[in-house]
């Protein structure tokens, strides 16, 4: 019983750490835009699929790794350079359904670029599961938990400690007031596609040897992280995170414990449930102003 | 320093500014009064540059801004206090400040933050609060000092007494004086007019969206058009 309590914990939080890494990416760009970038999920199918055709032709794993993260990069300052930017001043609403029609674009053209067929990559550090108190834990996930915790870090580090990252979180606070001290917002907006798409891209790069990857892979994983997104409150880097692996362990122990075919019905159940319930999610903004 | 030439400004097809022309003078402190509505707000946001202006001219020390970009106009020593204050309610209040030096280097950073600590102590007193914590008052100091960080040559204030109790109205003119002392340009915009006027060297009163009278402060807080209409006597 023990040891099947740690595997749920352990698949929960591995697959809730991608989730987390998705919703990141969807908290950065909406706070710099209140867009919702429903192509974030095209982010992490590129980072696996860019990995798995450059290290079939060859080119080492991590180099592919970093050439798979710079092809998103490129594709989402694209994204934001020839879709977003032409739109702006249009409403939010509108903004969104333009990512959704980036979202499906992405998808054809990885279709003809790539495949339809389903892709692996080898695991990083061997495939042989490890036995801790019962439970057998892939390597793997200590390279998912591991590579989402450092981007963790390294986003709480530059958004807390740069006067950069500052000028991201003024943005997000207040988009009048950032232009009036000087920071050029657009720049801003155009950092936060830049870093969602390589936080994507990586996070693709790291479940791929355990979940496989496809073109259109994205879809689910765009809804699962705005559902994680949602749970956390949208606009609240912490709640991404939190938000993310609950929605993973909440996942894991449904598939473990009622049965696997309620699994992807989960994310959409948080989604209802936080709309009904508590619309600001967990660490939602509560706007605090005095006269 | 700055001179404005016919400048007119839309917010869709409705004409907010309909030509408006004025001058403001090294060293001086310029007020435009005027009622709700009148085009005082987006005046100073097309001078700030995040409103577009559709016609006229803005000079800057003689180079025509009018095209250009709010952060290039920080830049060049233009920073505007905003109407309703709008700090960074998240953020601390030091940090509030130092993204106002956005646009400048590190060592002069920390002399305008002391600059501004001597200005409104309370804020250095409460430096590591967020800002959205502070009373009204403290907040629209923050919004002044956040753009003194900028060591601006012309300061942009507007509407820094809204909402104020009159003690309060009171020690941010007298700091807006105090600047003036300190060689700050300031163009200062008030529904105000009569605490507006009483200290400043020029006015001018804006009318829907067009310069209606302008004169020195003296002449106007004492012209009995401009008493009947924005001084209630």
């Amino acid at each position: 019983m023990l040891a099947e309590l740690l595997q749920f914990l352990v698949s929960g939080l591995t697959v809730g750490a991608v989730y987390a890494l998705v919703a990141l990416g969807f908290t950065l760009i909406y706070n710099a835009s209140d867009v919702v970038n429903f192509a974030q999920g095209e982010f992490v199918m590129l980072g696996g699929m860019v990995t798995v055709f450059a290290f079939a032709a060859g080119v080492p794993l991590p180099l592919a790794a970093a050439l798979a993260i710079a092809v998103a990069v490129i594709v989402g300052l694209l994204l934001h350079r020839l879709a977003i930017e032409p739109a702006r001043g249009a409403s939010a609403v509108t903004l969104i359904i333009i990512t959704i029609g980036a979202s499906i674009f992405l998808r054809g053209i990885a279709q003809i670029v790539f495949d339809k067929r389903f892709h692996q990559l080898p695991a990083f550090s061997g495939a042989d599961p490890i036995l801790v108190a019962g439970a057998a834990i892939l390597p793997q996930s200590f390279w998912v938990l591991g590579g989402a915790l450092i981007v963790f870090a390294g986003l709480f580090l530059f958004l807390e400690r740069t006067l950069l990252g500052k000028a991201v979180l003024a943005t997000a606070a207040n988009r009048l007031a950032a232009r009036l001290v000087g920071v050029d917002t657009s720049f801003v907006l155009a950092l936060s596609f830049g870093l969602s798409a390589a936080i994507g891209a990586f996070a693709g790069i790291l479940i791929t040897p355990i979940t496989l990857t496809s073109f259109d892979v994205g879809t689910l994983l765009a809804l699962k992280g705005f559902a994680a997104a949602m749970l956390g409150g949208m606009g609240s880097p912490l709640g991404a995170v939190i938000g993310g692996l609950l929605l993973g362990l909440l996942e894991s122990f449904a598939a473990g414990t009622l049965s696997s075919a309620y699994k992807d019905a989960v994310a959409f159940i948080v989604i209802l449930g936080v709309l009904f319930v508590m619309p600001q999610g967990l660490f939602g903004r509560r706007s605090v102003e005095r006269v | 320093m700055l001179e404005v030439t016919d400048l007119r400004s839309a917010y869709g097809r409705i004409l907010a500014l309909k030509g408006v022309s004025l001058r403001v003078e090294t060293g001086e402190i310029t007020a435009i009064v005027g009622g709700n509505g009148a085009g005082k707000t987006t005046l100073l946001r097309c001078l700030s540059g995040v409103q577009p202006a559709s016609g006229g001219s803005i000079r800057f020390h003689g180079e025509d801004i009018t095209g250009w970009s709010p952060h290039a106009r920080v830049a060049a020593g233009i920073a505007q206090s905003p109407e309703g204050r709008q700090v960074f309610g998240p953020l601390s209040v030091e940090d509030n400040l130092r993204l106002g030096a956005f646009r400048r280097g590190r060592a002069e950073t920390e002399l305008n933050m002391e600059r501004v600590f001597d200005m409104f102590p309370i804020l250095k007193e409460k430096r590591a609060l967020q800002a959205a914590g502070l009373s009204g008052g403290q907040q629209q100091m923050l919004a002044i000092g956040r753009a003194l960080m900028s060591d601006p040559r012309l300061l942009l204030l507007d509407e820094p007494s809204m909402g104020l109790a009159p003690v309060l109205v009171d020690q941010i003119l007298d700091a807006v004086v105090a600047l003036k002392g300190a060689g700050v340009t300031v163009l200062l915009v008030e529904q105000n007019a009569s605490a507006a006027l009483a200290i400043a060297d020029r006015g001018f009163v804006i009318e829907t969206g067009r310069i209606a009278h302008s004169g020195t402060g003296a002449d106007l807080l004492h012209d009995p058009a401009v008493r009947e209409a924005y001084l209630g006597v």
